[in-house]
């Protein structure tokens, strides 16, 4: 595993139900953009994101190239403020990211 | 090489250990990655590749929230809810992207069908969101006009 992908998250606790906002930096690159040489930008985007809570996966997602630039993901489940969860992500590159957060 | 009866079961098997590694994933905590859907060009071949020949119903209870008009085709915001009970995944599909199908996202039993995400789009096209419960498939569709596309080229 080589450079790490990173990965922001805010979760905030409300009525049992967490919201958890992730920004994950990532080029996203679709290999169909072309550089100023006319060169193609090999395609390079996430592939897989997924986020667990006390064991259980929670939220699952898989990406293709026509998710934006820096993806912005929100989701919800029930949970209580105090636990922490993790996040998941890996790229096409194989490149991976982790990052554990604890519910607001 | 002569091509004996040896021989040839070893290329099999040369062959078919080459494949294996190649769809195989490093992490095994991650389930496989849809890659022939994510690849088709054609929303007629990804929905094929990622539901096989099932029926897709259109419904009421999805709720699709997209820009009627988006200035910057590069970020798309799209909000997905749903009422319908048991969800366990969300679908985006572009009709006119590159790649039509855009990201799937699964629900365990504790999730909230609810998702917000930022998409990319080539052109002025329908968004379609693909709702998965109980073994049944639910759709909803909307056009989003796109003023400068977002896909490169």
């Amino acid at each position: 595993m080589s450079k790490s992908i990173k990965i922001k998250v805010k979760a905030r606790e409300k009525n049992g139900i967490v919201q958890a906002k992730l920004l994950v930096k990532h080029p996203m690159e679709s290999g169909l953009r072309k550089d100023k040489n006319g060169e193609t930008i090999p395609i390079h985007h996430l592939t897989q994101l997924y986020a667990e809570y006390q064991g259980n996966t929670v939220f699952q997602a898989d990406f293709g190239p026509g998710v934006a630039k820096d993806p912005f993901l929100a989701f919800a489940f029930k949970g209580k403020s105090g636990d922490e969860f993790l996040v998941k992500a890996v790229d096409t590159k194989q490149q991976t990211g982790e990052v554990k957060a604890v519910v607001k | 090489m002569k091509l004996t009866r040896r021989n040839f079961i070893v290329d099999l098997l040369k062959g078919s250990s080459f494949i294996a590694l190649a769809t195989s994933f490093p992490t095994m905590a991650f389930a496989k990655w849809n890659e022939k859907a994510f690849k088709a060009k054609q929303l007629k071949q990804a929905l094929e590749s990622k539901y096989g020949k099932q029926q897709i119903v259109d419904s009421g209870d999805i709720l699709l929230k997209a820009p009627t008009i988006a200035e910057n085709g590069a970020v798309v915001p799209i909000r997905v809810s749903t009422n319908i009970a048991n969800t366990n995944n969300i679908s985006l599909f572009v009709k006119d992207n590159p790649t039509p199908l855009i990201a799937s996202l699964n629900f365990g039993e504790t999730s909230i069908p609810e998702i917000q995400i930022r998409i990319r789009m080539a052109k002025t096209s329908e968004v379609i969101a693909i709702v998965e419960a109980d073994g049944k498939l639910y759709q909803t569709k909307q056009l989003v006009k796109v003023t400068i596309g977002g896909c490169g080229g």
